[in-house]
C-alpha cells in the first residue's frame, strides 16, 4: 500500500484530490463565517463586524443618521468587498486544513480492520480479539502476511516487515527481538516468519492514530511565537479601532461628519488583515511541509524550536559516515609479502559477519586470495568483544589468525612471544591520522601488518554543514573513535567540533553543557540508550527505525531514518517564523499607501487642500476607498501560495537576512500597494465604476 | 551661523552624556565613583533616617510598589501645601487660594514628572508653593524615574530574582546626580543673570512715566532642576521664554544642555550596567550592552536631529499666508518667539523639550508654524526619542522589544533581547504598554472636541483647535508638560481629565514595563551565536527606527492630517480660519 | 519580608519626609541664600537705573513704549491679571498671544500692529518692517528687538527728539550685541530699555 499524500512522489493522486480539496475549502470558507468560531481570530472578527455594519447600512442607509453624500450602492460595494476579505481569509485556512485532512484520510485508509491473536505469558494462544481493543502490555502473535494490529516491541522472533504504509519505503526491513530494531508500528505488514510482540500503545494512542490527529490539525495547538504574534496583532487592531473611532469626532468638530462605510473601510484597510487571514494557514502549512519531508513532528512547538537550534549533535556513524567502515588497503609489516597479510586478514575475518569483516574478505578476494565460503569445520571463531577488542579464527591445527585494535593485538602478540614492530605501529598511526581505523593482523605471535578500514563520509555533507554554519548553527560530531580518527573525519565532513571516545552518557553531558550556556540543542538518535538524551535535547529527532523508547523520547520522528534531515527540519522551522514575520511586516507596511488612498478621499470634503495628499491621483474619493479595500482583499489569496510554501529561506547571517527581508517585505510592502491600488483604480475607472 | 551653533550644542550634549552615563553606572552599581568621600556618609545618614537597608533586594513587584508608595505621600505633601498656601509663609505677593481641581492637576502633574501647568505661576503660586511643593517634586520625581529605569536594566543582565533596592537607587539618584548637578546649575544660571530672591514683585516707574509691576522670586532655585529633571514646570507663565527664567543666549544654551544630557547619559548607563552584570561570563567580551547603547544612541540621535531640522526649516519658512494677505515680509516666524534666542536655538529648544519630555518652552508652541508644532507633537506621540528621565529609556526598550519580536520572526529565530527570550508574555506586556499611549491621547481628544466643556477652552479655531487639544493630551500622556497654551486648561474638565491621563500615562505603562522586567529577569540569557539576531548592530537600529516611526506615524497620521498637516497645506494655500 | 503589606509604608513615609526636608526646604533655601550673597544684582532681578538715578525697570524685562520719542519694543499680548483686558508688558502676567498661524485673529493682530507702526513711522512700507515689530513675543516681556528694528525707528525718534539721525545710529550701534557667540548661539539684538536709557542720557547731556 502506498500513501499518496504522504510521499512527495504521489503527484497523480494529488491532482485528482485537488478539485475536491478546492470544493471543500470553498464550502468551509462559508461555514467559517460563524462568528462564534471567528471570534478567536480578532483581526478577521473585526472585518466581519465591519461587513455586518455595512450590510445594515445597505438596508437602512440612515442607520447612523444622515450619511453625507454617499449612497446605498457605495455601502453595498464596501460590504461585498469586506465579505470577500473574510471569505478569502477563511479559504486560506480551510485550504491548508484540507491538505492536512487529505493526508489524514490517506493514512486512515491504511488502518484497516485488524484482528489480533492474543497470547499468554507462556506463549499459549488465548484467542482472537479486535485489533482496536489491544491495551498496553498485552502480548500478541503475528504471522507472515498479517497486518500488525498495534504498535509494539518484538519479544520473540525475527521477520521482515513492509513499512511502506507509514514510510512510503517499499523495501522491507528486518525487525527482531532485542537490540535497536525491535519496534514495529501498527498498520505495517509482516511479510515473513512469526513474531511475538508486546503492545506499547493504548487504543487510539498508536503512532498511526497520533499521526492522523496531527495532520488533521485536531491536536494543533498554537505555538509560543504564534500566540505572541496573535497578541501583537490584536493590540495593533485595537490601536486602529481607537484611531478610526476617534476620527469621527474630529471630523464632526470640523463640521463634516464622515460616512460610516468609509470609516469601516479605513479600519479594515488598517488592521493587519493580511497576516490575520493567513496566520493559521501558515502554521498548518508549516506542519504539513515537515510531514511532506517525511518527518513527523509531535507538535508545532517542536518545529519552531528547530528553527532556533544553536547546536546540532550528530552521531558519526550513520549520520556523517555511511554506517559501515570498509577495508581499503593491506599494509604489510617489514619483510612480509602483501599477499601474506591479505591471506591472514581474510582467514581472521572468515567467521566475522560484521560489515567490516565482510569488507575485508571482499578486499582480499579482489587481491586474488582464494577463500572458502565458510570457516572449515572444527575451526573456532573468536568473536569480537568490547573487552578483547579483537576477533579471529583458530584452525583445527592450532593456527590462529587474529585481527583487532593495535594495542590489543600488541598484547596478544607479546603474550605469544612475538613483538609488534615499530613499523606496524607507524603504519597504524598513519592510517589513524588519515581518519581510518587500523586493524593489526597477526598469525599466532607474528604481527603481519595492518588493515586500513576507512569511514566513508556521505557525499555533500560538507556543503550542508557550511549552510548550517551560515545559519549560525554549530555542528558537533559524537563518536566512539579515537581522537585522531575523529579529528580526521571531522575535518573531512566539515563539522565544527567533535567529541571522541564518547560513551552514551557523554551525549547527555554534552547537551547539558551546551544548554547551560544558553544554547538550544538538537540531536538525532535511534537506540534505547539515546532516549534520555533525545528527551533532554530541545529538538530530538528519533529515527523511525529506532526503538520505541527513542521514538517516545524524541519530539520528532524521521520516517526515512535519515539523521541528516535534521538540517531540513531546521530550515522549515525557520521558514515558518520567517513567513509569519514577513507577512506581518508586509501587512503593516501596506498601511502607508492605504492611508494615502483613503484619507485624502475622506478628508477632502472637509478640507479641500487635504486632497493634495492624494499623491496617487486616484479618480474619485469613492474609487480611492474601493481600490484600497479591493487591494486589501485580493492580497490575501495572492499570498496563499507564499503562506503554503513558506518564504524563501537561504542560509545567511541573521543581520544580513533581516536587512534582506526588511527590504523585500518592509520596503516592498510600502511600495507595491501604491502601484497595485493605482492599477485597481485605473481599472475601476475604465469600467466606469469609479 | 545659528545652525552651526545648534550643532555645537548637540555635540556638547553628546560628549557630556558618555562620562555622565559612566559615572551614573558606577554610582548605581555601588562601585567607587567620584565624590564617594562626601556622599557615602550622607547617604548612610539618609538611609538611617529613612529606615532603609540599601542592600535588601526587591522583586519587581516590590520595586514597583515602592515607587507608588513613595510617590503617593509626596503628592499628598504637595497637594496640602498648595491648598493651604494662603496660611503659610513666603507669600509676599499674596497669592490666593488654589481650588481643588487645579491643586489635584498640579500635584498629579508634578509627581508624574509631567509638570503640565494649568496655572500662571506668577499669578497663582506663593514662593513656598514654588519651592516646598513644586521644586520638591521636581527633585524627587526624576530621581524616581532614574531609579525605575535602573531597576529595569537589572532585569536585562543575568537571571535574577531581585532588581535592587528602589529606595537606595532613588536616594543615590538624588544625592549623587540631581542635587549636586542642580546646585551647580543654579549657580551657573545665577551668574548668567537669573534672579533668586524672596523679595516680592518690584514696582518701577518707567522712563515713559508709567508704572510696571515686575514679578520675581527664587527663580534660580527652580530653574536648574526644572531643566535637569526634565520637569519643565516654570516659575512664570511664559516659562523659559520669560526673561527672568532665561535671560540670554547663554542661559538658553545651558538650559538646553541641562535638559538633554541626563536622558542620553542614561542610555550609556544602561550599556555599562548590562555589561557589568555579565562580567565573568563567556559573553562578557562581546560588550553587548555598550554596543547596544551606542546603537540606540546613534539612531535616536539621528531622529532627534532630523526632527530638529524639520522644526528649524518650518520656522525659517515663516508664514506665507500672512505675507500674501498683508504684504509683510516673508521672513522667519517671530510670533511667540523671543529675539535673543535666535531661530536655530529656539528650534533646538522646541525639539529637545518635546523629545526629552521636559515641557519647558522658550517660545510659544501654539504659535509655531504648523510643521514645527506638528513635529513637536509627533515627538511626544513617539515618546521615545530619548524621552524623559528613565521612562524615556523604558519606552525605547518597549519599542525595541516589539522590533526584536518582528525582526526575530523575519530571520526565523525566537527573538531575544540581549539574550533574553521575548515570548508571548513579554509581547503581551509590551503591547499593553504600547497601547496605553495612543489610547490616552486619542480617546480624550475625541471626547473634548465634541463636547462644549472641551471646545469652550479653545483659543484657535478649526485645524489648529484640534492641534491644541491633541497637543494637550499628548503632552499629558507623554508626561511632557509643554502646551499649545492657547487652550485654557484651568477648567474642572481639563484639570481632572489631564490629571488622570498624566497619572495613567506614567504609572500604568511603567507597571506593564515592570511586569515585563520581572519576566525578563527570570530568564537565563542565551548565548550569542552566529545565528543570533544581534540587536546591537546598526542594521537592527535602523529597523528599530523604522518600526518606531511607522507605528507612530500610522497611529497618529489621521489626527496629524486634520491638525498640523492640514494646517500647513492651508497656510501655504493662504487660507484663514 | 520587609516590603510586604503595610510594613512597606514605613520606609515610604519616612523617605517622603526626608526627601521633602532635603529637596523642598534645605537645598532651595541654600541656593537662594548663596545667590543673594554671591550675585545680589542678578538675584534681585537686574534692576536698571535711569539718568537721574532712580530705578526705571529691569534690564531683562521689556516695557511698553508708545511715545514716538522712545524706541519701541516688540508687540506684547499680555493681559492685565485683574481685568483680563489686554495690557502690553504686564510683567506680573507673562505670556504670548498663542495665536496659531492660520487663525484670522493672528492676521488681525499683525495687521493692527502693522498699521500702528506705519502710522507712527511715515515713509516706511509694509515689506520693510522687520517681523519682530509685527509679531508678539512669547513672554510678552521680550526686552529686545533686532538691530534692523532699531534702525528703522531712527528717523521717527530723530524727528521726535530733535537728535541727529547719525547720533541715534551711533547709539543703536553702541547697544547692538552681535558678537560671534551671539550670532552662533542666539541672534543679534538691541535691548530697548538700555537703548532708551542711553537715549535719555544723550539728551540729558548735550
Amino acid at each position: 500500500m502506498h500513501v499518496a499524500a504522504l510521499t512527495a512522489k504521489g503527484g497523480d493522486t494529488a491532482a485528482a484530490d485537488g478539485s475536491a480539496l478546492w470544493r471543500r475549502a470553498v464550502w468551509d470558507s462559508f461555514a467559517k463565517l460563524n462568528p462564534v468560531t471567528l471570534v478567536r481570530n480578532p483581526v478577521m472578527f473585526v472585518v466581519e463586524l465591519g461587513t455586518a455594519v455595512t450590510a445594515l447600512l445597505s438596508v437602512w442607509p440612515s442607520l447612523f443618521g444622515a450619511s453625507p453624500g454617499v449612497g446605498r450602492g457605495y455601502d453595498m460595494a464596501v460590504c461585498i468587498v469586506l465579505l470577500l476579505t473574510v471569505l478569502f481569509a477563511n479559504f486560506a485556512e480551510a485550504y491548508a486544513e484540507g491538505r492536512g485532512r487529505a493526508q489524514a484520510d490517506a493514512l486512515r485508509r491504511t488502518r484497516v480492520q485488524t484482528t489480533a491473536r492474543l497470547i499468554g505469558e507462556d506463549g499459549v494462544e488465548l484467542g482472537i480479539v479486535p485489533g482496536g481493543s489491544l491495551r498496553r502490555g498485552q502480548t500478541i502473535r503475528v504471522q507472515a502476511g498479517e497486518v500488525i494490529p498495534g504498535d509494539g516491541e518484538i519479544i520473540a522472533g525475527i521477520g521482515s516487515v513492509d513499512e511502506s504504509a507509514i514510510t512510503g519505503e517499499s523495501a522491507p526491513v528486518i525487525r527482531g527481538a532485542g537490540g535497536d530494531f525491535s519496534s514495529v508500528t501498527g498498520g505495517t505488514r509482516l511479510l515473513s516468519d512469526t513474531i511475538d510482540l508486546r503492545i506499547t500503545a493504548e487504543p487510539g494512542g498508536s503512532f498511526l492514530d497520533r499521526m492522523i490527529a496531527l495532520v488533521e490539525g485536531a491536536e494543533r495547538q498554537k505555538t509560543p511565537n504564534e500566540i505572541a504574534l496573535n497578541v501583537l496583532l490584536a493590540g495593533l487592531t485595537l490601536i486602529f479601532v481607537v484611531v478610526v473611532v476617534t476620527l469621527e469626532p474630529l471630523a464632526e468638530f470640523l463640521g463634516q461628519p464622515l460616512p460610516v462605510a468609509s470609516l469601516t473601510a479605513l479600519l479594515v484597510a488598517l488592521i493587519p488583515t493580511t497576516i490575520g487571514a493567513l496566520l493559521s494557514a501558515i502554521g498548518i502549512a508549516g506542519m504539513d511541509r515537515v510531514l511532506r519531508f517525511r518527518v513527523v513532528a509531535k507538535s508545532g512547538r517542536a518545529v519552531e524550536a528547530a528553527g532556533d537550534v544553536d547546536t546540532l549533535i550528530l552521531d558519526k556513524t550513520g549520520t556523517i559516515t555511511i554506517g559501515n567502515r570498509m577495508a581499503t588497503e593491506f599494509v604489510p609489516a617489514r619483510g612480509i609479502a602483501p599477499s601474506e597479510v591479505a591471506h591472514a586478514a581474510l582467514w581472521a575475518s572468515l567467521g566475522d559477519e560484521t560489515p567490516e569483516g565482510r569488507s575485508i574478505v571482499a578486499l582480499a578476494q579482489q587481491e586474488g586470495i582464494e577463500a572458502p565460503a565458510a570457516p572449515p569445520s572444527g575451526a573456532q571463531v573468536i568473536a569480537f568483544s568490547a573487552e578483547t577488542r579483537r576477533s579471529g579464527l583458530v584452525l583445527p591445527d592450532g593456527t590462529e589468525y587474529s585481527k583487532g585494535a593495535v594495542d590489543a593485538m600488541a598484547g596478544l602478540v607479546e603474550a605469544k612471544g612475538g613483538a609488534m614492530g615499530t613499523d606496524v605501529r607507524q603504519a597504524a598511526d598513519a592510517i589513524a591520522r588519515a581518519g581510518g581505523t587500523p586493524l593489526a593482523v597477526a598469525e599466532g605471535g607474528r604481527a603481519l601488518g595492518v588493515v586500513h578500514l576507512k569511514d566513508i563520509v556521505k557525499a555533500g555533507l560538507a556543503a550542508r554543514f557550511d549552510a548550517l554554519r551560515a545559519m549560525g548553527i554549530r555542528t558537533i560530531m559524537v563518536t566512539g573513535d579515537n581522537p585522531l580518527t575523529a579529528a580526521s573525519i571531522a575535518r573531512e565532513a566539515g563539522v565544527d567540533d567533535f567529541v571522541a571516545e564518547a560513551k552514551p552518557e557523554d551525549k547527555m553531558r554534552l547537551i547539558r553543557a551546551e544548554q547551560a550556556q544558553g544554547r538550544l540543542v538538537a540531536m538525532t538518535g535511534d537506540g534505547t540508550n539515546d532516549a534520555p538524551a533525545l528527551a533532554q535535547a530541545d529538538v530530538g529527532l528519533a529515527m523511525n527505525s529506532g526503538t520505541a523508547a527513542a521514538k517516545e523520547a524524541g519530539n520528532m520522528v524521521d520516517l526515512d531514518s535519515d539523521p541528516s534531515k535534521l538540517i531540513e527540519v531546521v530550515s522549515i522551522g525557520k521558514q515558518l517564523l520567517i513567513t509569519r514575520g514577513s507577512i506581518t511586516t508586509f501587512s503593516i507596511a501596506n498601511d502607508v499607501s492605504k492611508y494615502f488612498a483613503i484619507l485624502p478621499a475622506m478628508f477632502s470634503p472637509i478640507l479641500p487642500v487635504l486632497g493634495k495628499l492624494n499623491i496617487m491621483h486616484l479618480t474619485s474619493p469613492r474609487s480611492a476607498v474601493m481600490s484600497a479595500i479591493i487591494f486589501n482583499a485580493l492580497i490575501i489569496p495572492a499570498l496563499i501560495p507564499l503562506a503554503m510554501r513558506g518564504a524563501r529561506y537561504k542560509a545567511m547571517g541573521a543581520t544580513e537576512m533581516l536587512v534582506r527581508n526588511m527590504m523585500l517585505y518592509g520596503l516592498g510592502g510600502v511600495l507595491l500597494p501604491f502601484a497595485a491600488i493605482k492599477a485597481i483604480d485605473l481599472l475601476l475607472t475604465a469600467l466606469h465604476l469609479a | 551661523m545659528g545652525l552651526v551653533g545648534a550643532f555645537l550644542v548637540l555635540v556638547v550634549i553628546a560628549l557630556a552624556a558618555r562620562p555622565l552615563g559612566r559615572y551614573m553606572f558606577k554610582v548605581f552599581a555601588g562601585r567607587p565613583a567620584f565624590g564617594d568621600r562626601i556622599a557615602r556618609p550622607v547617604e548612610a545618614l539618609l538611609w538611617r533616617l529613612g529606615g532603609v537597608d540599601p542592600d535588601e533586594g526587591m522583586t519587581w513587584k516590590q520595586y514597583f510598589k515602592a515607587v507608588l508608595w513613595l510617590n503617593l505621600p509626596m503628592a499628598l505633601i504637595s497637594y496640602v501645601i498648595l491648598r493651604t498656601q494662603t496660611h503659610l509663609p513666603l507669600n509676599p505677593d499674596r497669592q490666593g487660594v488654589i481650588a481643588w481641581p487645579l491643586a489635584f492637576n498640579t500635584a498629579a502633574s508634578f509627581v508624574a514628572n509631567c509638570n503640565w501647568q494649568a496655572y500662571s505661576g506668577e499669578q497663582t503660586m506663593s514662593y513656598l508653593s514654588q519651592l516646598a511643593a513644586l521644586v520638591f517634586l521636581q527633585f524627587t520625581t526624576p530621581a524616581t524615574g532614574i531609579a525605575m529605569v535602573v531597576g529595569f536594566i537589572r532585569a536585562l543582565g543575568q537571571k535574577t530574582d531581585t532588581l535592587g533596592n528602589f529606595y537606595a537607587d532613588y536616594l543615590r539618584a538624588l544625592t549623587r546626580v540631581l542635587l549636586p548637578l542642580a546646585f551647580v546649575g543654579s549657580l551657573v544660571l545665577l551668574a548668567a543673570g537669573v534672579p533668586d530672591t524672596f523679595a516680592g514683585a518690584a514696582v518701577v516707574h518707567t522712563l515713559q512715566g508709567t508704572t510696571q509691576v515686575i514679578s520675581r522670586g527664587p527663580v534660580a532655585a527652580l530653574e536648574a532642576i526644572k531643566q535637569l529633571g526634565t520637569n519643565g514646570g516654570g516659575f512664570f507663565n511664559a516659562n523659559s521664554a520669560h526673561p527672568f527664567e532665561n535671560p540670554n543666549w547663554l542661559s538658553n544654551v545651558l538650559e538646553i544642555i541641562m535638559m538633554s544630557t541626563l536622558p542620553i547619559a542614561l542610555v550609556f548607563t544602561f550599556g555599562h550596567m548590562v555589561d557589568a552584570q555579565r562580567e565573568g561570563t563567556s559573553q562578557a567580551s562581546l560588550r553587548i550592552g555598550a554596543r547596544q547603547a551606542n546603537v540606540i544612541f546613534g539612531v535616536t540621535m539621528t531622529v532627534l536631529v532630523a526632527c530638529f531640522l524639520i522644526i528649524y526649516g518650518s520656522e525659517l519658512g515663516g508664514n506665507p499666508a500672512l505675507h500674501s494677505a498683508l504684504g509683510v515680509r516673508l521672513a522667519p516666524n517671530m510670533e511667540g518667539h523671543e529675539v535673543r534666542f535666535g531661530q536655530a536655538l529656539t528650534a533646538l529648544f522646541v525639539n529637545n523639550t518635546t523629545a526629552f519630555t521636559t515641557g519647558a518652552v522658550d517660545t510659544m508652541h501654539d504659535s509655531l508654524t504648523p510643521l514645527a508644532g506638528g513635529t513637536a507633537l509627533l515627538l511626544m506621540m513617539l515618546n521615545a526619542v530619548f524621552g524623559g528621565k528613565g521612562v524615556g529609556l523604558l519606552n525605547i526598550l518597549m519599542f525595541v522589544v516589539i522590533t526584536v519580536f518582528v525582526s526575530g520572526l523575519m530571520v526565523g529565530r525566537t527573538p531575544t533581547l540581549l539574550g533574553k527570550k521575548i515570548e508571548s508574555r513579554e509581547i503581551r506586556l509590551a503591547t499593553v504598554a504600547m497601547l496605553i499611549h495612543p489610547v490616552l491621547i486619542l480617546a480624550p481628544t475625541a471626547f473634548a472636541l465634541v463636547h462644549r466643556i472641551g471646545t469652550s477652552s479653545l483659543t484657535n479655531p478649526a485645524l489648529h483647535g484640534i492641534s491644541e487639544v491633541v497637543y494637550a493630551y499628548a503632552s499629558a500622556a507623554a508626561n511632557n508638560g509643554s502646551a499649545f497654551a492657547g487652550l485654557n486648561a484651568n477648567t474642572p474638565f481639563y484639570n481632572v481629565s489631564l490629571g488622570l491621563v498624566i497619572l495613567i500615562g506614567r504609572y500604568l505603562s511603567v507597571a506593564a514595563m515592570y511586569a515585563l522586567a520581572g519576566s525578563l529577569a527570570s530568564k537565563v540569557p542565551a548565548a550569542v551565536t552566529a545565528g543570533t539576531l544581534r540587536t546591537d548592530t546598526w542594521s537592527f537600529g535602523w529597523v528599530y527606527v523604522g518600526v518606531l516611526v511607522i507605528v507612530g506615524a500610522l497611529t497618529f497620521f489621521p489626527v496629524l492630517a486634520l491638525g498640523p498637516i492640514g494646517e500647513a497645506l492651508s497656510m501655504h494655500a493662504g487660507m484663514w480660519f | 519580608m520587609h516590603f510586604e503589606g503595610w510594613r512597606a509604608w514605613g520606609p515610604a513615609l519616612r523617605m517622603s519626609i526626608v526627601s521633602w526636608l532635603l529637596c523642598g526646604v534645605a537645598v532651595p533655601l541654600l541656593i537662594v541664600f548663596v545667590g543673594e550673597a554671591l550675585v545680589p544684582a542678578h538675584a534681585q532681578g537686574s534692576m536698571l537705573r535711569g539718568p537721574s538715578g532712580q530705578v526705571v525697570g529691569s534690564a531683562d524685562i521689556g516695557q511698553d513704549w508708545t511715545s514716538p520719542r522712545w524706541f519701541w519694543g516688540r508687540p506684547s499680548a499680555t493681559l492685565n491679571p485683574a481685568t483680563g483686558k489686554p495690557e502690553p508688558y504686564a510683567a506680573n502676567n507673562s505670556g504670548g498671544s498663542n495665536l496659531g498661524p492660520t487663525n484670522s485673529a493672528l492676521k488681525a493682530e499683525v495687521q493692527a500692529n502693522l498699521q500702528a507702526f506705519l502710522a507712527g513711522n511715515p515713509g516706511v512700507s509694509a515689506s520693510q518692517v522687520p517681523l519682530d515689530l509685527l509679531e508678539s513675543s512669547g513672554s510678552g516681556l521680550d526686552p529686545d528687538i533686532t538691530p534692523a528694528s532699531a534702525y528703522i525707528q531712527v528717523p521717527r525718534v530723530a524727528r521726535a527728539t530733535g537728535l541727529p539721525a547719525a547720533t541715534l545710529d551711533a547709539l543703536v550701534a553702541g547697544q547692538t550685541h552681535d558678537g560671534l557667540l551671539v550670532r552662533l548661539f542666539g541672534a543679534p539684538f538691541v535691548n530697548v530699555l538700555r537703548l532708551n536709557v542711553a537715549l535719555a542720557r544723550t539728551e540729558g547731556a548735550p
